[in-house]
């Protein structure tokens, strides 16, 4: 996985542990944290596939623009590499 | 009584002679609520599971309270090695003290005087329960939910906590597998205490982040 990724901005139906706020945003992996059952399988009673986990660091100003409280401020949200883009290098 | 003067006194708040009370739950059940009856009643009635089963597991539930995870932090306070193994890896950092988290995934964040740390779960109410026992009502509310991603700064002020701007605030989203501590500073003035005086500082909302420990008297 690229040290910069990206929420796909994806908007599937059903139980997905992906915030909306987060969709489209870039951030850096903070720590990978191994394999999970993939929960929107999970949610479903289904026999879920094991997905890699990981933490990803966005800061504000990524998150909010302008109307950022903080721009150096950080939310770390864990994600699914299957909701992770690659993202080009900070310009 | 109450009923007498409905000016006064509606269906919650203080009795004539100040004692609290709120309205008796005549209202009818909600489909999930008749739905969780069922369930419960079926899996009783198949012999899955006992009223007495249900009932002690509620009884560990609220067993479980922020002592749990103050003792966790006192120790972290006053045993480097021990704190070195619970910043890598807090789950089998707990167990070692023998706290059953179960197959719980737990991460331990360090405030510092550079970072501050707050915990929050937009998408529910994931919390460590094990550590610190049922999370408070605000927790779960879509005010903090969704204010602490956003201004978590004001939310810190309305917690009576105001940061220095060059503290940086690290906003801990659970929306996965993980549950989150934040490891609290240890105040000044409390060097030399014992783990088991230490313990005593930390307050619940110290380890979501919500707030910093006591200091001593």
């Amino acid at each position: 996985m690229a040290e910069r990724v990206r929420v796909k901005s994806m908007m599937p139906p059903g139980h997905v542990r992906a915030p909306a706020y987060l969709r489209g945003k870039t951030g850096v992996i903070e720590r990978a944290l191994g394999e999970f059952g993939n929960p929107e399988q999970l949610a479903y009673g289904l026999k879920a596939e094991k997905k890699p986990l990981y933490r990803v660091r966005f800061t504000m100003a990524e998150l909010w623009g302008a109307e950022a409280e903080n721009p150096e401020d950080t939310v770390d949200a864990e994600a699914y590499a299957h909701w992770l883009e690659e993202a080009p290098d900070a310009p | 009584m109450p009923h007498d003067h409905p000016d006064h006194f509606h269906h919650e708040g203080m009795s004539p002679s100040g004692h609290p009370y709120r309205q008796d739950n005549d209202t009818p059940l909600t489909y999930w609520q008749r739905m969780e009856i069922a369930v419960r009643e079926l899996l009783v009635e198949k012999g899955v599971t006992t009223p007495a089963e249900i009932a002690a597991q509620i009884d560990l539930m609220d067993s479980r309270s922020p002592i749990n995870g103050a003792a966790v932090v006192a120790r972290a306070w006053t045993d480097p090695g021990f704190k070195a193994r619970l910043l890598a890896n807090a789950g089998d950092a707990a167990r070692e003290m023998g706290f059953d988290i179960g197959p719980l995934h737990l991460v331990a964040v360090e405030n510092t005087d550079e970072v501050h740390n707050l915990i929050v779960c937009t998408l529910c109410s994931c919390y460590p329960r094990n550590l610190l026992g049922l999370p408070p009502d605000w927790y779960k509310t879509r005010a903090y939910r969704s204010r602490a991603v956003r201004e978590p700064r004001k939310v810190l002020e309305e917690f009576g906590l105001t940061l220095p701007e060059k503290t940086t605030v690290r906003v801990h989203d659970s929306t996965a597998d993980m549950r989150y501590i934040v490891l609290p500073a240890q105040p000044p003035g409390s060097e030399g205490m014992s783990a088991a005086e230490l313990a005593a500082l930390v307050t619940r909302d110290s380890m979501i982040g919500t707030g910093l420990p006591r200091h001593p008297e």
